[in-house]
């Protein structure tokens, strides 16, 4: 397998609602990407697609629909979809194409328009469960993961105002990213005084929906070392499915996390990751996830996230800063893209361009996460500058 | 490079919910009202036609030995056909649980005017494998004092009522 590096990013800004269509969010965010490599669309070989439901954008065969924004015309061309894994299986599935030697370059787009389901998207979600046994309950995407975080709760004895401190953090550090969406100032109070949404899910512990694109190109080591002096290695690729029947899981650990990341470590050559990862960015659609993800990524002992959270263990200027991009909390959850976006902080961090969000340290070393479906995959990727 | 604001400022631009609901940019509208009948297979259909005659059934896996509930004709583990059939009770407890204050399309319950709020929850069913749990709704119980481990039994519709679905049980309620 060769040597793959990314060599450029873009992305849009995040809004819960952007005029733009799907393709043209996908075609500002790849433009981007291209302009900060310097590359042109004829420097590239194949083209990659991360995106998710059909069912938001309301377009049934969404990467055919979105193949002309990403830039494939006339180009080697697919499509992949895990749910909110999606984004963090782009680079991944573009990353098969040059270490492979079938090309030398790849461009990876994501792309998500969930302000398309209108009013909102989340009846949207209905048809995910299983239509016989699940369905008929008319069950939400909110009570799944409320089932989940109480699970991790009654698990660990953790607390609501405690977990609450995640969203602090992420929209505090969303303050400094110029994409985000819901950047703020605010306090454990606050979130513990949002609204309830299902206990023990309030409304701030939410990230929200979102519309934006992201997009990074892929080069294979002799293109990348001429197109750039600060290529960032993919060094470790892991990903994991868990069953459907998610009933029958112990909801207290992602065991599919810790598989995805076992299978990227071991690529990487990571023996001990909460001393060799530097700065991490774990899928935060809720704010419990970040710390049940931070514990299936093995970067925390089992059951003691919060303690470690507490002691700021996480922030920005902490022993393993978490999410310093502000994550999906923060910055907002254009699904599919939102694990692009992790992936390009840990790009910008790991070359220091991370602008007012830069951790200190010099970190050369870093992951990004994400997790979807049926609370099922597990999507992670170790990079090392 | 770093991504600053000026590069994002025009990648995208803002609309608010007013911007669509007062026309004030043009939208196209959809309501798909889609239809589907789903096929159960011969699992879960033995599984509905159970539940119409106020049963549970699960299947057992003679390889890994567990009684998996709903029932599947193969075991997803062991990756070999299940084998015999097996009536598991219509008790269990609860594993993990939700007090929902809004409905599968985030609207909002009217819980200040009375409205109980949803009660999902996951129930471990007696009989089958420890750990194997089902989605299902409680209910005649305060939302508030449901507990990890409580025990709980199935409410069912009266047998005229049942149509072999996973709504003839109507929920479950504690049960001392
Ligand atoms: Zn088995």
């Amino acid at each position: 397998m060769r040597r793959v590096a990314i060599v450029g990013a873009g992305l849009t800004k995040f809004y819960r609602n952007a005029q733009e269509t799907p393709k043209e969010l996908a075609y500002e965010a790849a433009r981007m990407a291209l302009d900060s490599c310097e590359m042109k669309l004829s420097d590239i070989d194949c083209v990659v697609m991360g995106t998710a439901p059909d069912a938001f954008d309301g377009v049934h065969m969404k990467g055919e629909y979105l193949a002309d924004g990403a830039g494939a015309y006339r180009k080697p061309y697919m499509r992949h979809f895990v749910g909110g894994g999606t984004g963090v299986l782009s680079p991944i599935h573009g990353w098969f194409h040059v270490a492979s030697g079938m090309f030398d370059t790849c461009l990876v787009v994501a792309e998500e328009k969930m302000s398309s389901a209108y009013p909102h998207p989340a009846g949207a979600f209905l048809t995910i469960f299983d239509h016989t046994t699940e369905q008929p309950l008319y069950p939400t995407l909110i009570w799944i993961f409320a089932i989940e975080m109480n699970r991790f709760m009654t698990t660990w004895g953790y607390k609501k105002e405690d977990i609450a401190l995640v969203a602090v953090k992420n929209k505090r550090n969303a303050l400094d990213h110029p994409s985000a969406q819901l950047g703020a100032e605010i306090t454990v109070q606050d979130v513990l005084n949002s609204e309830i949404m299902a206990w023990p899910v309030n409304r701030l512990d939410i990230s929200p929906t979102s519309d934006g694109a992201a997009a990074i190109v892929l080069a294979a080591e002799h293109v990348a070392r001429r197109v750039t002096e600060k290529p960032i290695w993919i060094d470790g690729v892991g990903w994991c499915l868990d069953t459907a029947y998610w009933c029958t899981r112990d909801l207290y650990y992602p065991d599919y996390v810790e598989v995805a990341a076992r299978m990227a470590y071991k690529m990487a050559g990571i023996k001990e990751p909460s001393k060799e990862i530097h700065v991490a960015e774990p899928y935060d659609p809720f704010t419990y996830k970040e710390l049940h993800h931070i514990e299936g990524l093995l970067l925390a002992p089992r059951g003691k996230s919060v303690e470690m959270l507490k002691d700021g263990y996480f922030n920005r200027d902490g022993n393993l800063p978490t999410c310093p991009s502000g994550g999906a909390l923060g910055v907002g959850n254009p699904i599919s893209a939102t694990g692009l976006m992790k992936i390009i902080e840990i790009f910008l961090q790991l070359r220091g361009e991370a602008g007012k969000r830069q951790v200190p340290g010099k970190p050369t070393c870093g992951l990004a996460q994400a997790w979807g479906d049926l609370m099922q995959v597990g999507t992670v990727v170790v990079m090392r500058s | 490079m770093e991504i600053t604001d000026k590069m994002v400022a025009k990648t995208a631009t803002k609309l608010s919910a007013e911007d669509i609901q007062k026309g004030k940019v043009l939208s196209v509208k959809w309501t798909p009202n889609l239809k589907y009948a789903w096929d159960n297979g011969p699992a879960l259909g033995r599984y509905l036609a159970e539940l119409k005659n106020g049963r549970i059934i699960a299947k057992k896996c003679n390889k890994c030995h567990r009684i998996l509930i709903p029932p599947r004709m193969f075991c997803e583990l062991c990756w070999v056909p299940t084998g015999e059939w097996v009536y598991v009770k219509d008790t269990g407890i609860v594993n993990t649980w939700v007090i929902s204050y809004v409905d599968w399309k985030a609207g909002r319950l009217d819980i200040k005017g009375g409205v109980r709020p949803f009660t999902p929850a996951v129930i471990e069913i007696d009989g089958a494998t420890k750990g194997m749990g089902i989605l299902h709704l409680l209910n005649e119980v305060d939302p508030w004092k449901i507990y990890r481990g409580m025990r709980v039994k199935a409410v069912w519709k009266p047998p005229e009522e049942r149509i072999g679905a996973i709504t003839d049980i109507k929920y479950f309620k504690p049960v001392e």
